[in-house]
């Protein structure tokens, strides 16, 4: 029963309201996540108080990611200095899933602070892959993706900051969705870069996305970034047919370095495609190079103001000390980790006065010809593919005393944040190895029905999600 | 080198909280002197995951103290965080603006009394207005070790209205602060109450040599909570400087406190130890575009301001300038003045009572036009008393504090104690036959054409009737009795 896609699990729950579905869920979380680690906080008491609504979502267990306020819940966005935190109120999303019928399922694991693309910077120790638990689930809504990819939850709730979504999806085997920015409203997202935040779907299927963003989209007098775009029925974008879709591969996307059996799984891709009617295009997306340095200097400005509440006043940890300044230092010295202090110091460098210029401003103008490449990228084609991540996921350790190398891992996810567009990875194929290997599809601002339309039709003939990690 | 030498620059920056509802980012109540963190959400708390939604009605009144101050409004508005630690700051930023205030540069009018007691006008520029929020309360008081944090006024939105270095002497800055805290009344954004912390003032002050162009060092005096203080805290900055300069030191750039109580100023950091606020576009809100309708329909709001308000009542009054000037500072004021006028009463005279007698008494009692016990109906019934020649002026002057003290109505404490002014002629010219009786030198001196005789002669027909002798007819009946026969 715990194999069930949402969709499935819709006609499963009609039977019986849903209770058998949540044993076998919460039993198999028992026996697993000890060896994975993907969920940080699981009580079947909590999980089973029922959403008030008799929405769409009727019964369905859906995980949060610990970076996402639940009412009353420890939420503490696997950092330490959160510890004890509990938010007074429900992020949207949450109140959103809560009001559809759907029961919170967990708080999932991630890098603290959503600071990372492996899921080892958590306080609360390493996430795992399911298809491997040697290697990384990726990062930072490792939690999410492992959980969804093991089957211990139906459906999660990610957080997409520079491919936060997407990289663990693609590294689990299972489909992600960065919606565009201010499609989901970001109320209640404990923030990391709030111009680049979205809260998205972690799923099984393309479907079960679908279903999750018709409850999740739309626009919210909480967050003034929040569109007022009107929402579509996204489970209607959900046909096998891609005759006359136009698809890009950007040449800048198969970049040096790229592991050869991602980069053919992706041409393959491409040729699925292309065998189902579409017409794939090569486009440009020139200042691909500069999205990775453009990000580090505006996402971890955003991150160092963002993370200064965190002074040990009003919630989380307080360090014991007496004077004023040292209980600013002690706190924040005891509370985060290595990646945190990081990138609070990297962002409070480029935003200091003398180098706000050289840095921060000049950041913004390379941010503005990244978002032009996509412009122009889209006058030619409708979608964009490539690879989600350069790599397969690697070995635990591997990348962590390697800051740099580890950055590059979202290298090709990073510019649809930068940009804003909206961003999808599902499952291509796999390794000789068996390592899952996932592909992106990106589209014009709104268009996920684009996403969703593109998706399904590859999903539905290959169907590579079939395929189940052994555990 | 003498004080007189010297000549002083000053900069005002001033807050003043608009009068709102609720927070100028999200809906909590804006209501003073509730339990401490009553008026609190998680957005103004700053709780994780928590963001700012723009109240457009502080958007609204910020705009309209612009068009007030001849601002240029902004275009395009952004807001900016300006990052700082303290435990009064719940979010460790303040939402503000930094390079695109909403107000761009604009001016005031301040009048100062000329040497020949006349007004002379000074125009002051302003630099800009723009809208932040405000932080929250360190409690100490009462509390061994520790510190309280009360957050009721984090997010209370604040327009810091900043002036170019304009000003020139400690009353000029004094002239400006109250010009403008009568446009913010009667534009009704602010209630300006500085006890309250809704109107607050910092000043930037610097000397040069008399003559010379280039700026000096300044100083920043901050916690100046009076009018007064921000004067004499001028002043005492300005002797400061000078005494430095005199003695061959430099000023230097810091950051100084002002004490009442010790009438002096103390430093609280220099330039070296000044904050990095690492200022930049707030993302949590979306820059948007004003447009030019939404302007000016916010411009068709703005009342009658002081200015226009005292030349129109020089104008339709026939008042002098400076008369109008007193009267317009305060709405309340002006409002009373014209509200004597209702019932017909001499515009001149009712001007007069009030900035003589009236303002006096009020003072005395520490009392504000508003809660004078006296209305204007009142004053206006008194002055009708003294028209009608039912009193006359000097009786008129015993009556008015009857009335602040009782409540009651001219004409009834008048009646009470048997003030009605006598017009009856015979009982005058009575008075008057033995007043000429008792004082043969006066009228001696009268008849050599000594003028000021019939003063005296008058003043005792007023005595002898114990003031209740129609100053007007004792005059005439005396003339015509001393007219040599
Ligand atoms: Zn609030």
């Amino acid at each position: 029963m715990h194999q069930l896609t949402l969709k499935q699990a819709l006609e499963e729950v009609r039977k019986d309201g849903g209770s058998a579905l949540i044993k076998a869920l919460s039993a198999r979380v028992s026996s697993l996540n000890p060896k994975l680690n993907a969920f940080l906080r699981f009580d079947p008491a909590v999980s089973v108080v029922r959403g008030e609504g008799k929405g769409p979502l009727q019964g369905l267990p859906i995980s949060i990611k610990d970076n996402i306020c639940i009412q009353g819940l420890e939420t503490t966005c696997a950092s330490k200095i959160l510890k004890g935190h509990r938010p007074p109120y429900n992020a949207t999303a949450v109140e959103r899933l809560k009001n559809a019928g759907a029961v919170i399922f967990g708080q999932c694991n991630m890098d603290e602070f959503a600071f990372g693309s492996s899921c080892e910077t958590s306080a609360y120790g390493v996430c795992r892959n399911p298809w491997d638990t040697e290697r990384v689930p990726g990062g930072s809504s490792g939690g999410s993706a492992a959980a969804v990819a093991s089957d211990m939850t139906l459906a999660a709730l990610g957080s997409d900051t520079g491919g936060s979504i997407r990289q663990p999806a693609a590294f689990c085997g299972v489909v992600g969705l960065k919606p565009t920015y201010g499609r989901v409203s970001r109320y209640g997202l404990i923030a990391f870069g709030s111009s680049f935040d979205q809260i998205g779907p972690i799923t099984k299927t393309v479907e079960d996305a679908a279903l999750l963003m018709n409850v999740l989209a739309g626009h919210d007098e909480k967050d003034s970034t929040a569109s007022s775009e009107p929402v579509p029925d996204y489970t209607k974008s959900l046909v096998r047919d891609v005759k006359g879709l136009r698809i890009g591969l950007p040449q800048e996307y198969f970049v040096e370095g790229m592991d050869p059996e991602v980069e053919k799984s992706v041409r393959q891709a491409a040729e699925v495609f292309k065998k189902l009617g579409a017409e794939i295009k090569s486009v440009s997306l020139p200042n691909t190079s500069q999205a990775v340095a453009v990000y580090y200097i505006v996402a971890v400005a955003e991150a160092s103001s963002n993370l200064g509440r965190f002074d040990g006043v009003r919630f989380g940890i307080r360090a014991s000390e007496q004077s004023l300044k040292d209980l600013y230092f002690e706190t924040r010295d005891e509370g985060f980790g290595a990646e945190a202090k990081r990138r609070i110091l990297l962002g409070t460098f480029v935003l200091s006065a003398g180098y706000y210029d050289a840095y921060y401003r000049q950041g913004q103008k390379v941010r503005t010809l990244i978002r032009d490449d996509f412009s122009r990228a889209f006058k030619d084609v409708d979608v964009i593919l490539s690879a989600t991540a350069p790599t397969p996921p690697f070995k635990i350790g591997e990348k962590l005393s390697d800051p740099l190398a580890m950055y590059l891992s979202d290298i090709l996810t990073i510019p649809a944040n930068l940009a804003g567009v909206p961003a999808m990875s599902l499952p291509c194929g796999f390794t000789s190895s068996g390592l899952p290997v996932g592909m992106q599809l990106m589209a014009r601002p709104f268009d996920e029905p684009a996403l969703f339309r593109a998706a399904y039709a590859f999903e539905q003939e290959t169907q590579v999600y079939k395929k189940k990690p052994k555990l | 080198m003498p004080l007189d030498d010297y000549e002083p620059v000053i900069g005002l920056e001033v807050h003043t909280q608009l009068d709102t509802k609720s927070k100028i980012f999200c809906s909590c109540s804006t209501r003073f002197g509730c339990e401490p963190n009553q008026n609190t959400c998680p957005t103004c708390m700053g709780m994780p995951g928590s963001l700012p939604v723009l109240n457009e009605e502080a958007l609204r009144l910020g705009i309209k103290v612009g068009l007030a101050l001849n601002c240029k409004i902004s275009e395009r508005l952004k807001f900016d965080r300006k990052n700082y630690f303290y435990p009064d700051l719940p979010k460790a930023y303040q939402i503000s603006q930094f390079d695109m205030p909403v107000n761009g540069p604009g001016w005031l009018m301040i009048e100062l009394k000329g040497a020949d007691g006349g007004l002379v006008e000074r125009k002051i520029r302003v630099h800009r207005a723009h809208l932040e929020e405000d932080a929250g309360k360190l409690l100490h008081e009462g509390i061994e070790g520790a510190s309280l944090v009360d957050f009721n006024r984090a997010g209370v939105p604040l327009l810091e209205i900043v002036s170019e270095p304009d000003l020139r002497s400690p009353e000029e800055a004094y002239a400006y602060l109250t010009a403008l805290k009568a446009i913010l009344q009667y534009l009704e954004v602010s209630d300006c109450n500085m006890e309250e912390g809704s109107l607050r003032c910092d000043a930037n002050v610097s000397i040069r040599k008399k003559g010379e162009t280039k700026l000096g060092t300044k100083a920043e005096v901050k916690n100046l909570n009076s009018f007064k203080a921000v004067q004499k805290a001028i002043q005492y900055e300005i002797e400061r400087q000078a005494a430095m300069l005199d003695n061959g030191e430099r000023v230097v750039q810091e950051t100084r406190l002002w004490n009442d109580d010790k009438g002096q100023t103390f430093l609280m950091r220099s330039k070296e130890e000044a904050h990095d606020y690492r200022y930049f576009p707030e993302p949590d809100l979306v820059p948007f575009t004003l447009s030019a309708e939404t302007v000016e329909a916010i411009r068709k709001t703005l009342p009658e301001l002081p200015a226009a308000r005292a030349a129109r009542l020089a104008k339709n009054y026939g008042l002098s300038a400076y008369d109008a000037a007193v009267l317009v500072q305060e709405k309340p004021l002006a409002n009373y003045f014209e509200d004597c006028l209702k019932s017909k009463a001499n515009p001149k005279m009712v001007s007069n009572w009030i900035q003589s007698e009236l303002l006096a008494l009020l003072n005395l009692n520490k009392l504000t036009i508003e809660n004078s016990p006296v209305k204007a109906e009142a004053l206006a019934g008194l002055i009708a008393l003294i028209e009608n020649n039912t009193i006359n002026g000097k009786i008129a002057k015993d009556v008015l504090p009857l009335m602040f003290e009782t409540g009651k109505p001219a004409g009834e404490i008048v009646k009470e104690k048997g003030w009605v002014q006598v017009t009856d002629t015979k009982f005058i010219e009575e008075i008057a036959d033995g007043v000429i009786e008792a004082n043969p030198k006066s009228v001696t001196d009268f008849r050599a054409g000594k003028n000021q005789a019939l003063g005296f002669l008058v003043g005792q027909v007023m005595k002898a009737s114990q003031g209740k002798a129609n100053p007007k007819l004792a005059n005439e009946i005396l003339v015509k009795k001393l007219q040599p026969q």
